[in-house]
Parts: structure tokens; sequence; C-alpha cells
């Protein structure tokens, strides 16, 4: 908490809309606390913009813990920033140099459309569980919690695959632009689990059509999206997902 | 009078009677209903998935780009259930008395006996669905202790019970979105209610990418809105929370109960800077191996490291043996607040304690430590810059829940008929002040296991609502909120949205804060309608309301911060007592502890609201203690 101060300048992705062209801004940033974290720098800047009567920068953001997965950008080239296993909103300025140029853009990828400036539309996450990232359990039906026992080794494992956010990181990060990671996590929490039997191989044919379907990318094994994930969720998921793909491919619920 | 509809017969047995006693609907004419359910944290989204897998078509709304991204995700440290798993002598009815002991007698017995009862379906419920809670070796759950507890019942999923607790209800309601008997409006904010001749109907949205003012009917209401902590601009809820729907429905006439009984959380990262937008909290299951501390002399600025055992004050284990650092939120909160007032604080601020793990580490080695905690930790480190294995943490107290919300009875519905109100939003289970780990059990307790019920019973009784978006009061709501939006977008003054918010909290947080007194409330009653004319003169709105927007959304919250909060502040002068969370100076044992007025405030006091500027009239549904004998809590 050494309560220093640094200048740095800003290039940011400003675009008016889904359809408008975007470009660079720069925005120059003056006494900034190494102690403040990135998205309060960005408030900083846009309480300036706002002083000047300017529209502010877009971004998403909600918790500012790390948990949400609202928040996330490209800095640098790099998803969520310099440092690891961080999302945006945790990174903090003491991060960056004196007198360093930051560049700052949206998500891309063809399935995560630019909304405005920062902030991108993730909807095809949520259509990728609705294919069948649940298990069908309806209220009331759920026998006590002690029935199964569930090896620890394994629910540890479903844990580690279920930590993940959906930030978007892992396709924001990958060449291809593949949601194979965040797809994966969700098909391995219920592998793992013996209450996600029934439906193992129905989800997993479901998930990874429906993935493909949005316009996502195939996984070409670049594991970019494992450096990028603020949650450390780890590529043998995918290969677990391949091996429950090809498993059910081959026979049935 | 307020009817709080308690059903009769032992406090036991209440409930299930009065599922027995409810109107049922049928099966097939379920689906010719619809309900809106506003928010899609662990209330909202338990309650529309729910209600479609019984056949009700839903409407789900939430202002976040995907409903997983509720507030609900950050709870950290677990769920309270009555399971008894660890044989040490748990029951429905220690939760209840735990529950109702902990709310310092503040809240409705009956619907916290029904809180007990169905803890223990919520943790069945959330295992089926593949949350994957922590395990012991045997393949069974393990639990944990929790602040104001002497029994084992929390369930736990490492330091992110609520995350996987909502991407579990978040899961069900995909599944129900799937069949389409959901529909999902995400990235849409209710700015008001629609009722008509008395029935709750519909609400107005703004959809936040494209600025469309849009109005949905239905037969039914739930508001699953969540806590107005953001009244005090810093604490630990996320950005976006707000009271706007919970406010824009005591506009309409829902009574707004307890609002001043307000949480503050014992361990969290404190402030260091004016750019801060938020405060961070770290789980107080922290403090089941973490000791609390502040040096003996005043003002010592040595490292912790270089203070002798002899010269700390671990003033809660001193004070509160048999509870030590474990003693409830509201408690724990005040005695660092004093110790810090008395000039005892530690760190940069002086407004700081230790939290110390230099003995549980001693104990039970680094690894374990990590096991349990490294998450947080790893948290703590990344925000202060600080390694905790090696430093003791520096914790302070900030606003973290609200108990206080929307007034509602035995059924969970408001006094609006059809308007019902669940999990944080409303104010029915926790009394004065929320035991650790109770937060997530009422949020699936409303959702998943009472508003199914009741819901039926209000439908079954009330019939179709019949009124669709051509209705004339639609129209009129709907011109109201344009006419509001323009007036902001319009408003090109001098100061930022978030400079009002700032002021308003500052006001809040030392008049309306931890510690209350009748001279601080009346002066933040003077300054609350100033800070509000002014900012409806000088506040300047940039952009153009038919765009994504996020100063105009800002706006908005805030402007209904500035009006909520004079009710809040009211409420806290008129209960000239001290219980839970709420403590008034002039009320307090000679030990500084907190003391009720059993006398003349043993009851909900609930707002019915008269115009801006114009006081509110207070209703009062007096609580009665059939099972829990009122006395003077003690954890010592």
């Amino acid at each position: 908490m050494a309560g220093n101060t640094i200048n740095v300048t800003l290039k940011v992705w400003r675009q008016a809309d889904k359809n408008a062209r975007g470009a660079f801004a720069s925005y120059s940033v003056k006494n900034i606390s190494t102690d403040a974290s990135f998205l309060e720098m960005l408030d900083v800047v846009n309480t300036g913009l706002e002083k000047e009567d300017k529209d502010p920068i877009v971004f998403d953001h909600d918790c500012r813990e790390g948990i949400c997965g609202m928040c996330g950008a490209v800095v640098n080239g790099v998803a969520h920033g310099p440092q690891s296993a961080t999302t945006l909103c945790q990174l903090h300025m003491r991060k960056f140099k004196d007198g360093e140029t930051i560049v700052l853009e949206p998500w891309r990828s063809a399935a995560f459309p630019v909304i405005k400036d920062l902030a991108v539309d993730r909807t095809a996450f949520d259509r990728i569980i609705e294919a069948g990232g649940f298990i069908s359990v309806k209220t009331g039906q759920a026998p006590d919690a002690h029935a199964v026992a569930v090896p620890k080794i394994k629910a540890d494992a479903a844990m580690d695959a279920a930590s993940c956010i959906g930030c978007g990181a892992c396709v924001a990060a990958c060449p291809n632009a593949s949601a194979s990671l965040f797809t994966a996590a969700k098909v391995t929490q219920f592998a793992k689990l013996p209450q996600g039997d029934p439906e193992r191989r129905s989800r997993v044919v479901a998930m990874v059509e429906q993935m493909d379907h949005e316009g996502f990318g195939s996984c070409s094994k670049h594991y970019e999206c494992e450096a990028a994930c603020p949650k450390e969720i780890k590529v043998e998921n995918i290969t677990n997902m391949n091996r429950e793909y090809m498993r059910a491919l081959v026979t049935r619920d | 009078m307020l009817d709080a509809k308690i059903p009769d017969g032992p406090m036991a047995e209440k409930w299930t009677r009065h599922k027995f006693n409810m109107k049922l609907v049928n099966p097939a004419n379920k689906r010719k209903f619809n309900v809106i359910v506003v928010g899609t944290g662990l209330a909202g989204a338990s309650a529309a998935a729910s209600l479609s897998e019984m056949g009700y078509h839903v409407k789900s709304f939430c202002f976040q780009d995907s409903p997983r991204r509720a507030h609900s995700i950050a709870a950290q440290g677990g769920i309270n259930a009555a399971k008894n798993y660890p044989n040490d002598g748990d029951s429905v009815h220690r939760l209840f008395y735990d529950t109702v002991k902990g709310g310092d007698y503040r809240s409705r017995e009956a619907n916290v006996h029904r809180l007990a009862e169905v803890s223990v379906n919520i943790i069945d419920q959330c295992v089926a669905q593949g949350v994957p809670f922590a395990r012991e070796y045997g393949g069974y759950l393990d639990n944990r202790s929790f602040g104001g507890a002497q029994v084992s019942r929390t369930f736990y999923a490492r330091g992110q019970t609520g995350q996987q607790l909502l991407l579990g209800a978040y899961s069900a309601l995909m599944k129900e979105s799937a069949r389409g008997n959901v529909e999902l409006f995400t990235r849409r904010e209710m700015l008001d209610l629609i009722v008509v001749e008395g029935r709750t109907v519909g609400i107005v949205t703004r959809n936040l990418i494209t600025g469309q003012i849009e109005s949905h009917t239905a037969d039914a209401v739930i508001l699953a809105t969540g806590g107005y902590g953001n009244v005090f601009y810093l604490s630990t809820n996320a950005m976006g929370s707000n009271v706007t729907a919970a406010w824009r429905a005591h506009r309409r006439g829902a009574y707004f109960a307890n609002p001043c009984y307000t949480q503050i959380h014992p361990t969290c990262i404190p402030v260091h800077g004016d750019f801060q937008s938020k405060l961070t909290l770290m789980s107080e299951s922290l403090r089941n191996d973490g000791r609390i501390w502040v040096p003996r002399n005043e003002g010592d600025t040595r490292r912790p490291s270089e203070i002798p055992e002899e010269e700390r004050n671990y003033y809660l284990e001193e004070k509160y043996p048999s509870f030590g650092n474990l003693v409830p939120r509201d408690v724990a909160s005040r005695n660092a607040k004093e110790w810090c007032d008395k000039g005892f604080g530690v760190g940069a601020t002086k407004t700081a304690v230790y939290l110390d793990f230099r003995d549980a580490i001693a104990r039970d080695g680094e690894d374990t430590i990590r096991a349990k905690y490294g998450n947080l930790f790893d948290m703590y480190e990344r925000i202060v810059d600080d390694n905790p294995y090696q430093t003791p943490m520096m914790i302070y107290p900030a606003v973290h829940y609200t108990m206080g919300g929307l007034w509602v009875d035995y059924n969970l519905m408001s006094n609006l008929d059809g308007l019902h109100v669940l999990g944080e939003a409303n104010f029915s289970d926790h009394g004065a002040n929320r035991l650790g780990a109770s937060a997530l059990m009422q949020g699936l307790a409303d959702g998943y296991f009472v508003i199914p019920y009741t819901l039926g019973d209000y439908i079954a009784k009330a019939g179709p609502a019949g009124i669709g978006t051509d209705h004339p009061e639609v129209k009129r709501v709907e011109e109201e909120v344009t006419g509001r939006i323009d007036k902001l977008v319009n408003s090109k003054g001098k100061k930022t949205v978030d400079e009002f918010h700032r002021e308003l909290g500052l006001i809040m947080w030392d008049k309306c804060g931890m510690a209350r007194n009748e001279a601080g409330l009346k002066e933040a009653l003077q300054k609350i309608p100033e800070l509000r004319a002014e900012f409806h003169e000088n506040v300047n709105v940039t952009g153009s309301p038919g765009t994504f927007n996020q100063v105009l959304e800002r706006a908005g919250r805030v402007s209904d911060f500035l009006e909520f909060s004079e009710v809040m502040v009211r409420d806290a002068l008129h209960r000239g007592e001290s219980c839970g969370g709420h403590f008034r100076e002039e009320s307090q044992t000679d030990e500084g502890e907190a003391k009720r007025n059993d006398d003349e405030y043993c009851h909900v006091s609930a707002w019915e609201f008269n115009g801006v500027d114009k006081e509110p009239t207070l209703h009062k549904e007096p609580l009665t203690f059939e099972e829990v004998a009122l006395t003077q809590r003690s954890y010592k």
C-alpha cells in the first residue's frame, strides 16, 4: 500500500453501437493511484469525460470482486490484462508503469458482437447452457442430500470446473475464438457427479452442437484460454469434453 | 392494522396446515396464468424456475447481461440448514431459535420457523442440481460453524457458495427457458409497477441497450430485486444493486418495512482512497480461525509482528468468552468501531483492526489454512498487496446486507394485491440482524419452497387479471416513466451522478450507519432533501435516452436512493431503541450493548408513501413471541 501515483495513456476502442465503425481514442490519465483498480481508473476517466459533457466509455461490470463475470476487456493484447488468475476488476494500477500506454479493446469474436465500446453481447454462452448445461431435476423431486455419496476427489474436480464465471476471456484469448473451455467446464462438472449421469451423453452432444452453431471456432490446442482464465480452469476439461463427446457418439443415455 | 395472515395452530404445524388449507390451481389451468419475476438472484431464479416447472408461464427480468450475474453470486461463506449431519445437536427448532435470537427478536416467528423447516429441502435440491458442495473423504457433505451459531450447520462450496448455488438456480432457469416456458428479458431494468384497481398487474421496463420503454402485464408480479445497501455508496453490493424496483413499488402503495435495519459486515477490506468504488468482503468464515485484535497501546505504530502477545488486545475473546471471535455480525462490527473510535485502530487510516492467522497457521500448518481460505487470501493480496500468511489482515466493517425491505405477509405478498416480494427485497425473516449463511438460505427457501405454494393460492383465489398492455393505466405509467427519463436526460448541470451518490453515502454512513443518534438523524433529515433538490437542478446526465447509456441508468438509481434514504432515516429516528444492526446511542446497556425496548418497539414499522417531501404514514405490525422468550441477547 505504497500510495504512489502514475500517469498513463489509454487507447480505448470506441464504437457507438453494433453497426457503427469503431476506432481507438486516446486519453491521458494523470496522477492515478497505484492502489486503484483498473475499473476505478476507468471511473476516473469517465468522470473527466462527463465533466466535459462527453459520452463516457461504456464497459460492463458489476460485482467488482472477480466473481460475477460481467467485466472484461483485452488489455495490451491480453484478456483481463497482465496479472494471471485475475479479472479486470481485480487488476490494480500497481501492475502498470508510469508513462505506459495501455491499449484497451473489447472481447473480439464473431459470436460476441460489440454492443458499445467495450461491452459485448455474450448471450451465446447462455444459449450453450440452455442446450444442456443443467440437470433435469424439478423443485421437490430431490432425494436426501446424503442418499448418494460422492467421492471427495470427484466433488473437488467438479468444483474446479464449476468455478467458471462465464466471462468469455477464453474466447477472447483463443486464436479461433473457440468456446471450448467454457463448454467443457460445464460438461466436466456434471460428468464428474453421479447426479449428472442420466443426461451425460445427450448433454455433451447438445452443448457442443450449440457451441458450433453459435459460430465459435474449434479448439486447436493453443491453450491461450487456460492462460487467460481468471479462475484457472484447466485445458484438461477440453480433453475430457472430447472424450465425453466421443463416448456419447457410440453409446446412448 | 396490518394483517400478517399467520396461520393458526402450533408453531411447528403452521406451515403444514397452511399448505393443506390453500386453494390449488388445476395443473391444466396453470399454463393460462402469467407471472412476472423481476431479478434473477437466488430468490428470483429459483422462483422463476420452480413456477415454470409447475406450469405457469414466466417472464424473468434482470438488468445484467445474463441471469447468472446477479449479486447472490458473490456470497462466499455458506448456507445454513438444519440437517444435523454432524450429530451436534442441531434441529429445526434450534435453527429457528438461533435465527429469532440472532435477529434480536424483531422478526416474525412463524416465517422464521418455516424457513428453518424448508432449509433441509434446499440442500437436497441443490445437491440434485449438481452443486459441488464441499465433501469429506467418505463422500458425505462437510459442514462448518459460522458466526452466531454453536453448531456446525453451514454447507459450503469453497469460498464460492453463492456462486455455486446461483449457478444451480440459473441452470434450472435455463432448463425452463429451453422449454420455452420462461421468457428471459436480460439488460432490462424495472422502472415502475402497474397497479389497476388495487391489483398489481405488471411492470414497465427500460431496455438498457436500445432505451426502449416496454410494458409487461401478468396475473401476478414477484420482486426479487435484492437490498438497498448501495444507498451508502460504498458497500459490498455489486455496483448495479439498487432500490429502484422496490422504491417504485413503494411509491405505488407497497409499504416499506424496517428500512433502518442494515447489516454492517465485520470483515471487509478497509477503505483506502477517494477513488474507491466499492468495498470487498472477506467471508466471516475467516473468524473461525483468525483472531481479531488491536494493540493495547493507543496509537501503537509498530508492525504487528513486533507487538508482543501481552500487548495485543483480543477484545472479542476477552469480552465474549463463550462465542469469542464468532459473535454475530452486529456485535463484532460495533466492537471494531468502538476500538477504532477510541484511537486503537491500525493501518494508514487508523480505521482497521487485525485479523490474525498466526496461531492457526502454527497449529494447523499453512497448507491447511490455504486449503480452507486460499481464494480469500489471494483476493486480499490482490487488492491490498500484502501477504496475509505473513502479516495479519486488516479489516473494517462495511455495509453488506439490508434486513429491511418491502412489507410482506406470511404468504410473501405485500399489502398490494398480487405483488409478492422475495429474498433480500422483503423484510421478513432476519429481524434486526441476519446471521451468517442465512441469506442464501432465505433466498432459496422463498423461491423454491414458499412462493410455489403461496402464489398458487393467490392465483386460485384472484383468478386472471385480464389486463393487456393496451390498458389506459399501462399507457399512463409508461408516459410517467418516459417523462422521468426525459427530465433526467435534460439535466445539464455541473456535477456528476456519482458525486451526488458519494455525498448521499457520506451522510448515510455518518448519520445512519453503525451508530445513530437523534441529533444526527435529524441533521440527515435536513441534508437529504437539500441534496435531492440540488441533484435535480445540478446533475449532468450525458448522452441520449435512446442508447446504451450507463450514466442515465445510474442517474435513475441515485434519484431513487435520494428519495428512499429519507424514509430510512425516519425509520431510524422513530425506532428509539437499539436492536441488532440498528444501534441508537441513546439506548445501550451499561456494557455498551444494544438495548431493546420491547414495551414500545416490539413491532414491525411499515411505512406508507404519501409523496416526496411529505411525511410517510407509519403502520405497525405487532410482533408476538410464543416460542422464543424475549430476553436480552448475550453472547458471553
